[in-house]
Formats: structure tokens, C-alpha cells, sequence
């Protein structure tokens, strides 16, 4: 994408004098901030101290199922660290991750815009700590809005601000994720409140709605429940898919094949995505009919997907591959989404679901959707544009060994839990029998490697601030708009909103480009 | 610990046919991974940078490939959604010649009695090649009722009935798991089924304390509670005779039809004004909390019992009045 204005000025090895982050000071400057950058780091911040103490949470459980007895925590202290592993990681960490980090810094520098328009405080309060229902249905409800809200931003950001030329299909696809996922943001979450708001008037008040008790229906809870999160799935995966996007053509030098295809795919993830709930409920009491429709409303929202991994492999044929940290994540990732995808159709396979429904089967698929698809993309993401977001390179070596210590560490941690479901492990198990144990090892011995592989970023990003080689505006030679700014980008992002005259991703395969790393 | 395993069990029919899909899917699942994994790893052999592969004139789009890989995976997918829903709709309907156990589910225990009166307490003893049809509510959270080797699940839920079936097809002793999340002491809500020779079931189910029958119990618990004081010929009050309605159609006060099943008897005891039977009054009290789960399904087997009878005074039970 080449535009009419020319690259701001940035002195070669140097840091720009002034930029959105040391423009202004002090704690104040940051709280009360209207820069889109400076919110996308606050939540950075925010969700990484979620994704701390969900991921303790997690490790103290897998530490427990190391032996079938429950001897590490009690039942009680169990169940709360489920919860709070749940609830953390989906709606304080998953959901808000690519979208408010990364979709905040970049969406406006990516179009060309030159702010958001308009902005919000950073919205989470500390909930975690109290498992009471209703405090906890107050914090997700207040999330929700924060949801809502981020949705009708970037919507509006999207058909709004976009620079002059820059037509629809000259959008970058992480672009056209975001406006999917901004879709499903806004037409999903006001039903979660709805649901909690409603399961609090019924507990406060004793209006019967899903207590059977009070003449209430609890399937209709799981209807609402399911409407919301499940859409919200894809509120978590659709960020992902559209980040691997940019780093798969990024870093094969050539333009993305398919790209009306996969921009289509978004959308059509995010009108499906709303059709399949009831695939939740196979197993409820629903009717069999209904588990009909909703079957094979299931097997069709994989299409898309299908589409998008096919795509992203056409891409590679004759590009000139990179095998940069972000390239070994967005690789991985198609690894880990393929497997993740294929064992989403065992579920919405009615008679199989039968069998795995609540087992740890369900688990290791949606981890390996969520954490082998969503994580592994916001790992890739976040090193692709850290030199954007600090102006200053991470160390490649560490990030591409850590890169490679999280996809071992994750498929020996998940892939047993894939064998333990069809044996029969329940979910939300305290305590197994002891024939399951063998797998519990495995699973929580790569967990620990899991964990090493998350905790090297954090120090080499930590460390890369200071001490990392400085960027320049655009080490990866992308054709991206927003690597028409400075690193970091000054607070308005661009001196003079630039003009586009290309479709994006205009990579050329046959020109060798030194992108100043240590390549393998 | 014990063997190792990779599968549970295969001990009833519908496991037997759950494996075949899932042992299809798996193998789909392979065969999808080589189509993927191959090109991205030659791929990325042939084309990493520096290399001398020839990289002139990139396809970027193909209206041709793109439909291909849409609309293959599509007839595979509807492929697999009919074996899926084929064998799903097998699961979900019992055949009629079922043996029939009630089960209430209720923190953190399964309660269950068979039709013949023998009660049991997390455990099921059934006999092999017989089909078993499980009648199950709870009396406090959702509950699911799941046995691996049975490939068999189904949430047990407060406020209504739902069911479950299986043929065994092999002696032995297998899990019963709560599987839907119901309290802190869930995953200690277990206990196992007992698969049996018929006659070994048969010696199993006369063992004991002689039974009265569920239907009998609910015959019982009619006359005891009152029922019976309203609902007879010799009545002096307006109430509808039971004989002869369960599975039939009812009119309505409000000009609506249903059919007398578990849920309506159920709605009736519990619910009286919710749904009146067409030319009857909305006299009768509710019997909510002062009836057990076990009851109420006692007083269903007894009305289901008297489904072929009609009316007469000898059947009537005569200590009224």
C-alpha cells in the first residue's frame, strides 16, 4: 500500500524525539488519556495481570490432578479456581485481548484515521476476588458494556475514518476481522446482560424466570447463556484469524491469496456464528429435532474457517518465507486451529456429542481453538507490532525459542486431554479415578513447559525496552499503513492523513529484503 | 492403576455405533492434517528466503480452487451430519420393551428404583442384552447422567423428566459420572453400573425385602394422600376419572389439546390451576413439597398402569366416604 505522503522523518537507529508515549506524563496523562495507543496499552497492562492470575489458577489445578485423590486443594477451593480460570481468562483476557490491545493501537494508523473519535476510561473493576453470583455477574456486566462499547468504536472508526482511497476492499483483513468481530461484539453482548440481569432479579426478588422452584424453566437459561457465548467464541477467534492474516503474507513477501474470500469468511463466521447455540445442548433435554438443525447449522460455520487455513497454506506457494518469531506463531497457529477445528466437528456430530459432551474432550478442543489459536495469534501479533507499539526490537532468538517452547508445552498439555474425554473424564473434576492419571501427567508436565514459554516473553519484552535495538518505522519492510509512522508513532499517528491508491499487501516474493535480523 | 487405555469400554449397542462416527471422524481428522501440514511444510522448505525456487507469476486468487475446497468439505460435512443424526435420533428414542428405572438425582447421590420396587443407591444392576430405559428428574440442581462405556448422557434436570436407554452388551462393572458441574462434592458424585446374566439379575432383584411394585406404590400413595377421595365415580366432588386417560388427548378449558403424559400428571400434582381439564373447576390444592421426587414419578407409573382401564365402581377404591 503506497501512499501520497512520505514516511514521517525518523533518524536511522534513533528514537523519534517525541512520541504518544513521552508527549505527555504522568499518571494523570494516562488515566484521563484520548489516545487510542495509550488506551490499547493500558488494557495490555489490565488483561496481562488477568492472564497472571487466571494462569496460576490453572496451574494450581493442574498441580491437583497430578493425583486422582484431591489432596493438593479442597473440593470448595477447587471449583473457585475453575471459576475464576473461566471467568478471567474468557471475558478478561480472551475477549478483550486482540481487539482492545491490538485493535485499539493499530485499527486507526491501519486505515489511516487519526484518532478514534471518541473513547472510554479503562473500564474493569477487581471482581475476581468474590465468587458471589451477582458481584460476579456485576463485573461481567460492566465488561459487557466495555464490549459493547469497543464494538461500536471500531465500527464506526471502520466506516468513518478511513483514509481517502481507501475503499472497502482495499482494507487490510485484520480490518475486516475486527468489523466482524465488532458485529458479534455489539448484537450478542447486550443478551449476556440481559441473561445476568434477569438471574439477578430472580435471586434479589424471587421472580421465577429459569428457577424450576419459582415456576421458572432452567433450559431457558442455557438458551440465553449459549446465544450470547457462543457468538462470543468467535468474538474470541475472529481477532486471531485476522492478525495471522497480516503476518502470513507479511512474511511471505507476497500478496494474500484469496483475500475476497477470506474477508468474506469473516463475515460469514460472524451471521452463522449466532445459528449454532443450541449445538451446547445436545445433551439438555431439548428436542431431537432441534439438535437436528442446530447440527448442521454447526457443520457449516466450519467452512469459513476451512476456507481461511486454506488460503493462508495457498499463500506460502512461491512466496519467500521468513521464519521470524510472529511467522512461527501465525505458523503454529494453522497447526493448532486446524486440530482445533476438526475436533469441533466430532462435537457437532450428534451422536458423538453424546459421548463427549462435559468430558475433557470439550476442553482440549476449545483450547486448542482458544489458547492454540487465540493466544498463539496475540503472541505473534504482539511481537509484530512491539516495535510499532515501543519503538524498540525484542531480542529474535529468545522470541523465536519461546515461540517454540509454547507450542511443544501446549500440545503436551491439551492433546492428552483429547484421550482422557473419550475415556470418560468429566469435566470440573476434583478428584478421577485412578486409570485417567497417566494422562493427567502429561497434561500437567506441559503445562509447566507451557509456562516457561509465556514467561520468556514477558521478560525479554520487559528487558527490550530499555535495552532493545531500536525499530526504525518499518523493520519488517511491511506494506501496512500504519509502518508509514514513526516508532512510536507520534500522538496523532500521521502528520497529514495519507492517501491510498493500491489494494493492500503489496509484497513482491522475488525481491530479497534484509530485515536487519539474525535469520535462521 | 489400571491398563492402559486409549478407549473406554464398548458395552452397549449405541457405543458400538458411536465408535464407528468416531473412528471416521478421526481418521477425516488425519487425512485433513496431511492435506494441510505437507504443502505448509514443503512449502516453507521450497520457499523460505534465499532459496532458488522459482517464484514468478504468484496466483493470488482462483475462483476454481476456492470453489473446490468449499464445496468438497461441504458434502463431507453434510455426509457426516446425517451418519451423526441418524445415530443420534437411535439414541434418543427407547425402544418400547425397555426395563424401567427411575432415577432423581440430588446433591451429591443418584437415587434410582426399578419398575419391580428394589431401590438402589449409586449403583444400577442390569441384565445383559435387555434394553433399559431410565426415567430421571432431580430435586435440586441440573445433574447429567453419563457412562462412558456406555457412551451414554443425559443432564438430569429439576422440574422435569428426561430420558435415557441402553442395551448392554457385556457383563462387568462400569462408571456412572455426574457430569454437569452441581456443587462443590460433583466429581464424588459417581457409582457404577452392574451388567448381569439374566439370571443372575433375576436372583440379584428377588434378594432382599419383599417389593411393592412402583405402579403399586403409586396405586398406594393415591388412596393414602387423597387422591382417590376426588378422583372416582363415588366422588361427591367434580374431579376427572383417571382411568383410561394416560396417553390420550385432553381437552382444555382453554379450548387447547394435550396429551397426559409424564410432564401433564406431573404439572397436574404440582401445578393443579395451570392447565384445567374442559368442564371441571380449579378446586384441587397443589401437592408441592409435601410429595418426594420418587413419588410423584410413583404416582405417574400408577396412572400410566390404569391407562387401559375405564371407570367402574369396582375398580373404584371403596374406603371413601
Amino acid at each position: 500500500m503506497k501512499t501520497a505522503t512520505e514516511i514521517d522523518i525518523q533518524t536511522e537507529g534513533e528514537m523519534p524525539r517525541l512520541h504518544y508515549l513521552n508527549v505527555e506524563i504522568g499518571v494523570k496523562s494516562w488515566l484521563l488519556t484520548t489516545d487510542h495507543k495509550r488506551i490499547g496499552i493500558l488494557y495490555l497492562w489490565t488483561i496481562l495481570v488477568f492472564f497472571l492470575i487466571a494462569s496460576v489458577a490453572a496451574a494450581m489445578m493442574r498441580i491437583e490432578l497430578l493425583t486422582p485423590q484431591g489432596d493438593f486443594v479442597t473440593n470448595e477451593t477447587y471449583n473457585k479456581l475453575f471459576t475464576i480460570h473461566g471467568v478471567l481468562m474468557v471475558w478478561f483476557f480472551l475477549i478483550p485481548s486482540i481487539p482492545t490491545v491490538l485493535g485499539n493501537f493499530v485499527i486507526p494508523p491501519m486505515i489511516g484515521g487519526v484518532d478514534t473519535g471518541w473513547t472510554f476510561y479503562t473500564p474493569y473493576s477487581t471482581t475476581y476476588a468474590n465468587s458471589h453470583v451477582i458481584t460476579m455477574a456485576g463485573g461481567v456486566f460492566v465488561a459487557g458494556f466495555s464490549s459493547i462499547i469497543t464494538g461500536m468504536n471500531f465500527m464506526t472508526t471502520i466506516h468513518k475514518m478511513r483514509a481517502p482511497g481507501l475503499t472497502w476492499f482495499r482494507l487490510p483483513l485484520f480490518i475486516w476481522s475486527m468489523y466482524a468481530t465488532s458485529v458479534i461484539l455489539v448484537l450478542a453482548t447486550p443478551v449476556l446482560a440481559i441473561t445476568l440481569a434477569v438471574m439477578c432479579v430472580e435471586r434479589i426478588w424471587g421472580v421465577g424466570v429459569f428457577d424450576p422452584k419459582l415456576g421458572g424453566d432452567p433450559i431457558l437459561f442455557q438458551h440465553m447463556f449459549w446465544f450470547y457465548s457462543h457468538p462470543a467464541v468467535y468474538i474470541m477467534i475472529l481477532p486471531g484469524m485476522g492478525v495471522i492474516s497480516e503476518l502470513i503474507t507479511c512474511f511471505s513477501r507476497k500478496r494474500i491469496f484469496g483475500y475476497g474470500f477470506v474477508a468474506a469468511a469473516s463475515m460469514a463466521i460472524a451471521v452463522l456464528g449466532f445459528l449454532v447455540w443450541g449445538h451446547h445442548m445436545f445433551v439438555s433435554g431439548q428436542s431431537v429435532y432441534a439438535g437436528m438443525v442446530f447440527s448442521i447449522l454447526s457443520f457449516l460455520v466450519a467452512i469459513p474457517s476451512a476456507i481461511k487455513v486454506f488460503n493462508w497454506t495457498a499463500t506460502l506457494h512461491k512466496g519467500s518465507i521468513y521464519f521470524t518469531t510472529p511467522m512461527l506463531y501465525a505458523l503454529g497457529f494453522i497447526g493448532l486451529f486446524t486440530i482445533g477445528g476438526m475436533t469441533g466437528l466430532f462435537l457437532a456430530t450428534l451422536a458423538v456429542d453424546v459421548h463427549v459432551h462435559d468430558s475433557y474432550f470439550v476442553i482440549a478442543h476449545f483450547h486448542y481453538i482458544m489458547v492454540g489459536g487465540m493466544v498463539m495469534a496475540f503472541m505473534g501479533g504482539l511481537h509484530y507490532w512491539w516495535p510499532k507499539i515501543t519503538g524498540r526490537l525484542y531480542p529474535e532468538f529468545a522470541g523465536k525459542l519461546a515461540a517454540m517452547i509454547t507450542f511443544l508445552g501446549f500440545n503436551l498439555t491439551f492433546f492428552p486431554q483429547f484421550i482422557l474425554g473419550y475415556l470418560g473424564m468429566p469435566r470440573r473434576y476434583h478428584a478421577y479415578p485412578p486409570e485417567f492419571q497417566l494422562f493427567n501427567v502429561l497434561s500437567t508436565a506441559g503445562a509447566s513447559i507451557l509456562g516457561v514459554g509465556y514467561l520468556l516473553p514477558l521478560i525479554y519484552f520487559l528487558w527490550s525496552l530499555k535495552f532493545g535495538r531500536v525499530a526504525g518505522p518499518n523493520p519488517w519492510r511491511a506494506t501496512g499503513l500504519e509502518w508509514q509512522t514513526p516508532s512510536p508513532p507520534p500522538k496523532h499517528n500521521f502528520e497529514k492523513t495519507p492517501t491510498v491508491t493500491e489494494r493492500p499487501y503489496g509484497y513482491s516474493p522475488e525481491e530479497d529484503v534484509d530485515l536487519h535480523l539474525a535469520s535462521i | 492403576m489400571d491398563k492402559f487405555r486409549l478407549f473406554p469400554p464398548e458395552a452397549s449397542t449405541s457405543a458400538q455405533q458411536i465408535d464407528w462416527i468416531y473412528f471416521a471422524l478421526v481418521a477425516l481428522t488425519f487425512l485433513i492434517c496431511i492435506i494441510v501440514f505437507v504443502p505448509i511444510i514443503s512449502f516453507a522448505i521450497k520457499y523460505r528466503r534465499g532459496s532458488k525456487a522459482d517464484r514468478s507469476n504468484p496466483r493470488v486468487e482462483s475462483v476454481l480452487i476456492e470453489s473446490g475446497w468449499t464445496i468438497v468439505p461441504l458434502l463431507i460435512f453434510i455426509g457426516l451430519f446425517g451418519w451423526g443424526a441418524v445415530v443420534y435420533f437411535h439414541v434418543e428414542n427407547p425402544p418400547r420393551d425397555a426395563l424401567q428405572v427411575i432415577v432423581v438425582g440430588k446433591q451429591w447421590m443418584w437415587r434410582l428404583q426399578h419398575a419391580e420396587g428394589k431401590q438402589e443407591i449409586n449403583e444400577l444392576h442390569v441384565p445383559v442384552a435387555r434394553a433399559v430405559e431410565l426415567t430421571m428428574t432431580s430435586q435440586d440442581v441440573i445433574h447429567s447422567f453419563f457412562v462412558p462405556a456406555f457412551r451414554l448422557h443425559q443432564d438430569v434436570v429439576p422440574g422435569k423428566y428426561t430420558r435415557e436407554w441402553f442395551r448392554a452388551t457385556r457383563t462387568g462393572e462400569y462408571h456412572i459420572f455426574c457430569s454437569q458441574y452441581c456443587g462443590t462434592q460433583h466429581s464424588a458424585m459417581i457409582g457404577r453400573v452392574v451388567v448381569m446374566e439374566p439370571v443372575d439379575y433375576a436372583r440379584w432383584l428377588n434378594t432382599g425385602q419383599p417389593m411393592e411394585s412402583i405402579a403399586l406404590a403409586g396405586e398406594r400413595l393415591f388412596r393414602e394422600r387423597g387422591c382417590s377421595g376426588c378422583h372416582s365415580v363415588n366422588s361427591k366432588f367434580h374431579a376427572p376419572l383417571l382411568e383410561g386417560t394416560y396417553r390420550k388427548p385432553v381437552p382444555l378449558e382453554t379450548g387447547e389439546m394435550v396429551t397426559v403424559d409424564e410432564r401433564y400428571v406431573r404439572d397436574s400434582i404440582l401445578l393443579p390451576g395451570k392447565e384445567i381439564a374442559k368442564g371441571y373447576q380449579n378446586i384441587m390444592p397443589s401437592f408441592a413439597g409435601t410429595l418426594s421426587e420418587e413419588e410423584i414419578m410413583q404416582l405417574i407409573a400408577y396412572i400410566k398402569s390404569i391407562g387401559n382401564q375405564t371407570p367402574s365402581n369396582e375398580s373404584a377404591p371403596n374406603e371413601q366416604r
